[in-house]
């Protein structure tokens, strides 16, 4: 798509519009359907028990007494069904056997006509176990002799290959001016999705399994239920994933569960309907968290402030079992080889099992972790410069056209622009380091994240059909996934451009793995770049047949012709018109008649990660810089934030006020990792598990924020676009960080930033 | 043992046999399927279910069904339920970009009601105070509070 100036961007009818959510209507009346809400007839609620050790050897498991009680269909222990084993490493099973090692294993799970007698059946299961040695540090889990979590693995390091080196970081080092070095680290936090986890499994009359499920990878999901049907017998059934409204994902649900394997075995056993749904303490216990992370960087910059090298040294705990999450790493190393620009990398990380539990993907995908060390990093490099940082950033900054170190091809990108806009909104050049005396402070960091897809898996697809009915209605039937960040109405909006008809035209339906097209999940931010891709391309292709016909009816050549409003109309000649509805009444009510549809399958031209880690794995990259002033109270350690500002480089924004909810939600959720949240482990146990204890942002804690859009156009996005859904969580922690540290002179390397780490930290200090 | 209560529904009067067992919450749920009330955590703290009884904000997820005898509750189904003629809540909420997943919009324009209802020209530190309860986890909060602000000012102080 050609580079548009201004005046053609204005002539957009729903491009760049704050156009309402789309499903806006059903979730403010209460209509809106959620897995909460899903009941089939003769539907039986399943329960699990998990372990009561985080690591033992099962000795034996009774469920004589839970089978007989009234109103329990069905009992099933990691004995009693075929094995399957799952996960990225295929650590995971449904239910455990011989051994568990976290907490959160399952051992055993009832199917029963009511919630309260399947709770009531699981507290008569009784389970022997052997009590083994267990082992909580990722570092001591490397140790020789430490307990082995998996014994067969001989050593409790994964098998994983996260190492990135670009350039030579020694021989950088002897040429570097200034370098520091230190160590940082991130601890649990959570998704907090306000709808919990759940499924129905149902199969059938034919035995097919239909799974409601509020899952964000609904074809990914479906291909590992049709594994295990397979290893159930069922290998020629089929399997049908329908996904309600989904109460938040966050990255919660990028893989799939035990829950949702036992809620089908539940299902098979009793041919019934079974539904499991967690409750909010089972919710904070048993889904994966963001991965801890010990972090060790140096890093080093010339006499005029040029950044030299970056070298970056991570352990993460992996927990008990492998999902997703451990492949975090291939996207931390995004910004350490491309945040600002470094011509020498060195990046190595460590994923162990423990006895803990197991993370997963949560928003940003490694990267506020990773930015968290790289950016506290870089105004402690500022300062042994002797450069300010907010200078010293744009010394560095990214700039269009540029190829990194991991061999990304970055096409439009402003962060310069955003660095001094923060600078401007901040009063930067008045404030940083003038308000000590006031315990005041401003700080401010950077992002890079992929903003035109990402090439994780083999396909970065994303499939459309499209079809227009009598009334000149349009069906968008769309691959994508709508987690509450608007994919339902950016995909509207560019349909409704393409094909000139009234957004109110256009029904986006993304819910059904029976009736949309293909698409590998909604994750990496990448809905809006590559569903709309997909949907501009199965518009182009039906407009173009609506031409075709209007040009044969008309009489004048499909050049000319072009759609507004729902009518077709020569633009030489105004009179030769026909309403777009005429036209499709007349395709359907005639010999020969033809229907209006068409599809489009949309995978970018983008490159997986080679043996070394680099690839261009996106079509464009998004960037950002949050702004943060503060004020530190020395007598209790809180922190107060003054004002926060979020500037992003978005590409063109297709929905302006859609892009500032995922900012504003993501910025309050950066703050959260930042100051707050915090899954307080003891003995691989949750102690928090409710939100009396967990603290997410209320109301009453959210700041002033103010959310800036910076809109290059970028040529590889649909009308200009790129992704936003992950950056706005991304830089908060490290902004709060450089702030504290200009209001106070201290600098707390470990998340959360809670007034007690403030109060330890300036006692320190003062001790000098 | 079930016990008769009558009391007022989304301005309908009811008479009917409960379990005193039961929440406020379960029973709208379960009993009389308006599935529009969420739970989000069934031990009162996340807001999601927040009805309104005798025009005070209340969390049915922990308020005993026994406990609404007499009284006047309203839920997220009494509001509008066709785009047609939606409250000015919802209509903020729909327009002011406040709804992302949706699970916390029921409990949160409840909870905006019954603040509006008492205080028609709420202050914004009001405004965040009346949903400190309401926890929601996509929006940040800042485009609700411009919602209520905005519907705030829509209806000039005028009751319903």
């Amino acid at each position: 798509m050609e580079v548009k100036n201004k005046e053609e961007l204005e002539q957009f009818a729903v491009v760049g519009k704050p156009i309402p959510k789309r499903d806006a209507y059903y979730k403010a009346t209460g209509q809106a359907f959620y897995i909460q809400d899903v009941t089939l007839p003769g539907m039986l609620y399943g329960k699990i028990l998990w372990s009561q050790y985080p690591h033992a050897r099962i000795v034996n498991i009774d469920t004589s007494k839970a089978k007989r009680l009234p109103g329990v269909k069905a009992v099933i222990t990691g004995y009693d069904v075929p094995e399957f084993r799952f996960g990225f490493l295929k650590d995971n099973m449904p239910l455990k056997k011989n051994k568990v090692v976290t907490l959160r294993d399952e051992i055993a799970a009832v199917a029963a006509t009511d919630p309260d007698i399947a709770e009531e059946a699981i507290s008569l299961i009784k389970v022997d176990y052997e009590p083994l040695p267990a082992v909580f540090d990722p570092i001591e889990a490397m140790q020789e002799g430490a307990p082995l979590i998996h014994e067969e693995r001989g050593t409790n390091v994964l098998p994983l290959p996260w190492k990135l080196k670009v350039g030579d970081v020694e021989e950088a080092k002897k040429r570097s001016a200034y370098i520091v070095s230190d160590r940082f680290k991130t601890t649990w936090v959570t998704h907090c999705c306000m709808g919990t986890s759940g499924c129905v499994a149902y199969f059938d009359p034919q035995g097919n399994l239909i799974m409601y499920a509020n899952t964000q990878i609904p074809y990914l999901a479906q291909r590992d239920f049709q594994e295990f049907l397979n290893v159930l017998g069922l290998g020629d059934k089929r399997v049908r994933v329908i996904q309600p409204y989904i109460g938040g994902g966050f990255g919660s649900k990028l893989d799939t569960y035990p829950y949702e394997y036992i809620a089908i075995l539940l299902a098979w056993l009793t041919k019934r309907p079974v539904k499991i749904l967690f409750t909010r303490e089972e919710e904070f216990k048993y889904t994966s968290p963001r991965q801890p992370t010990i972090i060790e960087i140096t890093q080093g910059c010339d006499k005029e402030g040029r950044l030299t090298f970056r070298e970056v040294h991570m352990i993460l705990d992996n927990g008990g079992r492998t999902s997703w999450g451990a492949t975090t790493p291939s996207v931390m190393m995004m910004p350490i080889s491309s945040l600002y620009r470094v011509p020498n990398v060195f990046y190595r990380a460590t994923c162990v099992y423990t006895n803990n539990t197991y993370c997963q993907a949560m928003r940003g995908y490694g990267n506020p972790q990773a930015t968290w060390a790289i950016e506290c990093s870089m105004d402690e490099l500022a300062e042994e410069a002797g450069i300010d940082p907010m200078e010293f950033r744009l010394i560095n900054a990214n700039q269009p056209g540029e190829i990194t170190p991991q061999n990304f091809r970055v096409s439009s990108c402003a962060l310069k622009e955003c660095i001094e806009e923060v600078g401007r909104l901040l009063e930067w050049k008045e404030k940083r380091g003038k308000q000590r005396d006031k315990a005041r402070g401003v700080g401010m960091a950077s992002l890079i994240h992929v903003g035109g897809g990402a090439r994780v898996y083999r396909s970065d697809g994303c499939g459309t059909i499209i079809k227009i009915d009598d009334f000149g209605k349009v069906q968008v039937f769309t691959g994508a996934t709508d987690i509450g960040q608007g994919a339902d109405t950016v995909i509207a909006q560019v349909v409704a451009e393409e094909l000139g008809v009234p957004i109110d035209d256009v029904t986006v339906i993304w819910n059904d793995t029976d009736i949309c097209p293909w698409d590998v999940g909604v994750h990496a931010s990448r809905t809006t770049f590559i569903a709309c891709h997909s949907a501009l391309g199965a518009a182009r292709k039906i407009k173009e047949k609506i031409l075709q016909l209007a040009s044969l009816i008309l009489g004048v050549s499909e050049k000319e012709l072009k759609i507004k409003n729902g009518l077709i109309f020569s633009e030489k000649d105004a009179s030769k018109n026909i309403p777009l509805t005429k036209l499709l009444r007349n395709i359907h009510y005639k010999t020969q008649g033809t229907m209006m549809m068409a599809e489009y399958f949309y995978d970018p031209d983008t490159e997986m990660y080679d043996k070394e880690f680099k690839g261009n794995f996106s079509k464009a990259y998004a960037y950002g810089t949050h702004g943060v002033e503060v004020e530190v109270d020395k007598e209790t350690g809180k922190v107060k934030i003054l004002k926060y500002v979020a500037v992003h480089d978005v590409g063109k924004a297709i929905n302006p006020m859609l892009i500032k909810g995922q900012i504003y939600g993501g910025a309050v959720m950066g703050m959260g990792f930042a100051l707050t949240e915090e899954m307080i482990f003891r003995q691989g146990e949750l102690m928090n598990p409710n939100f009396r204890d967990y603290k997410i942002l209320t109301a009453k804690d959210v700041p002033p924020i103010e959310a800036v859009l910076i809109e290059p156009w970028e040529e590889t996005g649909p009308y200009g676009a790129k992704g936003i859904g992950e950056p706005g969580c991304v830089p908060s922690a490290p902004a709060i960080a450089n702030a504290i540290y200009d209001a106070i002179g201290v600098r707390i390397k470990e998340l959360p930033i809670t007034p007690e780490k403030i109060l330890k930290a300036l006692k320190e200090k003062e001790k000098g | 043992m079930r016990y008769t209560i009558n009391f007022k529904l989304n301005g309908e009067e009811m008479s009917t046999e409960v379990d005193p067992s039961w929440t406020l919450l379960y029973f709208l749920r379960e009993v009389l399927g308006l599935k529009g009330t969420k739970e989000g955590c069934g031990m009162g703290e996340c807001g999601a279910c927040t009805v309104q009884i005798n025009g005070k904000a209340v969390l049915s997820c922990i308020y005993p069904v026994m406990e609404i005898e007499g009284k006047e509750v309203w839920t997220i189904e009494g509001l509008a339920q066709s785009s047609e003629a939606l409250h000015p809540l919802q209509r903020a909420f729909i327009e002011h970009g406040a709804i992302q997943c949706g699970f916390c919009t029921p409990g949160m324009i409840m909870s905006a009601k019954a603040l509006l209802e008492e205080n028609p020209s709420p202050t914004e530190e009001e405004i965040k105070e009346a949903i400190a309860g309401n926890i929601c986890r996509c929006t940040g909060y800042v485009q609700i509070i411009e919602a209520i602000k905005y519907a705030a000012e829509e209806r000039h102080g005028s009751k319903e």
